[in-house]
């Protein structure tokens, strides 16, 4: 009788209200392998965000959130292995920490109609929305950094760039020559020459290219590197005494990691970023609270404040908060992957957004919209102060060049949608 | 002088130190080789492994912190104490012999007789378990090493030359010691394989396994023995390459730097290590400054191979390999 009776109970409450299952977030992670230093901060931000939502705010609009981490060792078949076992979780949203793997989810998650966001990463020309339909790169992506870069020796140099020599010093890979047609172009514009200096895969030995930058003395060096390649770079860099006011790195080249084993001769070099640095934010304070002393933080919980547990934090609430707003547009919380990509697609920050978010001055203001996936593109130039540890911002957010980098961009996009046969638009 | 000819002078003779660095790595793989005739896949990551190994020492932390912490709950990370250098790199060797009994023990004692690819076979499963162990014991993550090695331009060198030729030669202070640590090694290598009782043991495992057994010479200890002075090379080679980039898994891929070296000096001689890493080490970075800019940058890592297989289509044992000899 008791048992007919609980059963009964449980029913009515079934039949009450639809069952919210949980809102997934699968992390395509990197902890293992040679890229596993700067996969582990990301990852860890990226799971310590929403683990703070589910445990101060119950999830986003009361509904759970749930991450799936998946292990790519930043390898491009694993990368899609891994997306092919989450996809049928209700995956809303993939953010893969790697531009092999995002051309490879490019046509796969756009069959799909699941969003994937290449933040700061994968292939440009995804800004243009109505070719590129269901992926995300806001709010910067990597010819707006080359553009970044050139502005801030603009703005160094009085406006004038004119018989200057610039060199790249970049990875020799799809990811690393990315820039190189932009600051071509860039060059033309401003006056000044390009060098480009490729370095093999894994970038351990580099002394021909810093051989070559010392004889041939570049008035600045910019860098497109990831793993070994930055530091080695920098230590060779110190070494020849290159000035490191005038070595910029891309964001990607902009990690303690890759300054540390440097010591105090890396006191002075630059990175870009899109986001800003460090841990005081009063969302830190949650994150300590509810995360951290809870015991339930991600890995070692000891990535808290690097400018890489930063990047997957602010990842992670970019796709929290494109959550928010499907959740707002569709009038439900329980959303689906073509939802979130509604949800992204209506997104926008503004710095009251991220006061109450805990995280003021943290990020740009910028909007997406059908026609611009790629938000405003604004980025600034963080420096390394040695003696400190620490990185610090040096400029505000710098407007990109997007007179070059919008025809450059209409040009890849318009070459992709008539080889895949796309009719660009936003209906 | 025309510049040209400055600048290639400056290449080789930063082509000569980069070739020592490589044949750092190379003499590991030539120790086990000769002893065993076990390729072992693992040596770059047993340079990993014993960077990671003497920084962890230096700095104190607690082995295995992490999977502790996650068992027990504790939050532990370090003794709170600093090994001085010399004291951490002789406790880095300790257990550098310490995993040379295990590989012996556990692994390679169960293979004798056994064809050579399943000894190759079973180093990269060595190579896979110790980048595991490495992780588990030490963490991920960058870490930096300062064992007190300068770093930087060579002052004299840059002055010397810029007084003779009006171009100061670049030559890094760490190459330099990396080149006179490389020298004493070999010849220490070379005097203890010559003039040693375990050294004359070790060259007759290498030449006759069987006939060695005859004559009483343990083949458990010599090869726990040849493991250990591998080990040993892998730290040291560790240690030059980590000041460099830091000690970080790209570590383990040291390694393929050291292939073409082998390739071309043979995998059975110390001198050829050595000559072999410094033919690579020249040829690549003169190839690099004469032809790279035409070819787009980044041959080195090619050209170094397509050097290696000139040789062997004319050598095919190495420079200084044993002849090849097959009796029917």
């Amino acid at each position: 009788m008791k048992l007919r009776l609980t059963t009964l109970a449980l029913g009515a409450v079934m039949a009450a209200g639809p069952v919210m299952a949980d809102l997934v977030f699968p992390s395509l992670s990197y902890r293992t392998g040679a890229y596993a230093a700067n996969g582990i901060p990301f990852a860890d931000g990226y799971e310590d965000y929403f683990t703070l939502l589910n445990e101060r705010d119950g999830g986003i609009g009361g509904v759970p959130v749930k991450v799936i981490e998946c292990e790519t060792g930043y390898n491009t078949e694993k990368g899609v292995e891994c997306y092919e076992a989450t996809k049928g979780e209700g995956a809303l949203v993939y953010q893969p920490l790697s531009t092999g793997i995002t051309y490879q989810l490019i046509p796969k998650a756009t069959a799909d109609g699941i969003p994937v966001h290449s933040m700061g990463y994968g292939r440009t020309s995804a800004k243009n929305g109505e070719v590129f339909r269901n992926i995300f790169n806001y709010p910067a992506n990597y010819w707006d950094g080359a553009s970044v870069a050139i502005k801030h020796l603009l703005e160094q140099n009085g406006g004038d760039l004119s018989g200057k020599k610039i060199a790249l010093v970049y990875h020799n890979s799809a990811y690393g020559k990315e820039p190189i047609r932009t600051l071509e172009e860039l060059g033309k514009k401003h006056g000044y020459e390009l060098m480009l200096l490729p370095v093999d895969h894994p970038g351990q030995e580099q002394k021909s290219q810093w051989l070559q930058v010392r004889r041939e003395r570049p008035d600045n060096v910019i860098m497109w590197g990831w793993g070994v390649m930055n530091s080695v770079a920098i230590q060779e860099a110190v070494n020849i005494r290159f000035p490191m006011e005038n070595f910029i790195g891309i964001w990607w080249s902009g990690s303690e990691n890759d300054v540390l084993p440097a010591g105090a001769g890396a006191d002075g070099y630059k990175a870009l970023t899109f986001h800003n640095l460090g841990d005081d934010y009063p969302l830190y304070d949650d994150l300590k609270q509810y995360v951290v002393d809870a015991g339930k933080a991600a890995g070692a919980g000891d990535q808290l404040g690097t400018a890489l547990y930063n990047r997957g934090l602010y990842a992670a609430m970019l796709a929290a908060e494109a959550a928010k707003t499907a959740q707002e547009i569709h009038g439900t919380k329980d959303i689906t992957p073509a939802m979130m990509r509604d949800g992204m697609e209506a997104l926008v920050i503004d710095e009251a957004k991220m006061e109450a978010l805990g995280l003021p001055n943290f990020g740009p203001e910028f909007s997406v919209s059908c026609e611009n996936h790629g938000g405003d593109g604004r980025g600034a130039v963080a420096q390394w102060d040695a003696e400190a540890g620490q990185w610090n911002m040096i400029t505000d957010y710098i407007d990109t060049d997007q007179e070059v980098i919008g025809a450059l961009i209409e040009e890849d996009s318009s070459a992709y949608a008539s080889e895949n046969n796309i009719t660009p638009g936003c209906d | 002088m025309p510049d040209q000819l400055l600048f290639a002078m400056e290449v080789t003779l930063n082509g000569l130190m980069a070739g020592v660095l490589y044949a750092l790595v190379a003499l590991g793989f030539v120790l086990i080789f000769k002893a065993s005739g076990i390729f072992n896949y693992a040596q770059g990551v047993m340079a990993l492994f014993a960077a990671a190994t003497l920084v962890g020492i230096m700095d104190g932390q607690v082995p295995f912190s992490h999977l502790i912490n996650a068992i027990f709950g504790t939050d532990l990370h370090h003794f709170g104490w600093h090994v001085p250098a010399l004291l951490a790199i002789l406790l880095t060797v300790v257990v550098m012999i310490v995993l040379a009994w295990l590989v012996q023990r556990l692994v390679m004692r169960h293979l004798v007789n056994q064809e050579p690819i399943i000894l190759f076979m079973a180093t990269i499963g060595l190579a896979y378990f110790l980048e595991g162990l490495s992780d588990l014991m030490w963490g991920s993550e960058i870490k930096t090493l300062d064992v007190g090695l300068p770093q930087g331009i060579n002052e004299t060198i840059d002055q010397i030359t810029f007084d003779a030729f009006g171009y100061g030669f670049f030559i890094d202070n760490l190459d330099i010691v990396a080149t006179i640590i490389a020298g004493v090694l070999v010849i220490a290598l070379m005097a203890f394989n010559q003039y040693t009782r375990e050294g004359r043991a070790l060259r007759a495992v290498a030449d006759d396994h069987q006939a060695a057994l005859s004559v009483g010479i343990s083949l458990n200890f010599v090869w726990v023995l040849v493991w250990s002075l591998a080990g040993f090379v892998a730290l040291v080679a560790g240690v030059m390459w980590g000041a460099k980039s830091g000690v970080q898994f790209s570590l383990s891929l040291i390694a393929l730097k050291a292939l073409p070296v082998l390739m071309l000096g043979g995998f059975t001689s110390i001198p050829g290590a050595i000559v072999g890493g410094l033919i690579i080490g020249v040829g690549e970075k003169l190839f690099e400054f004469l032809l790279g800019p035409a070819l787009g940058g980044a041959t080195e890592n090619w050209f170094a191979y397509v050097l290696a297989l000139v040789f062997l289509v004319f050598r095919p044992q190495g420079l200084f390999g044993e002849k090849i000899i097959e009796r029917v």
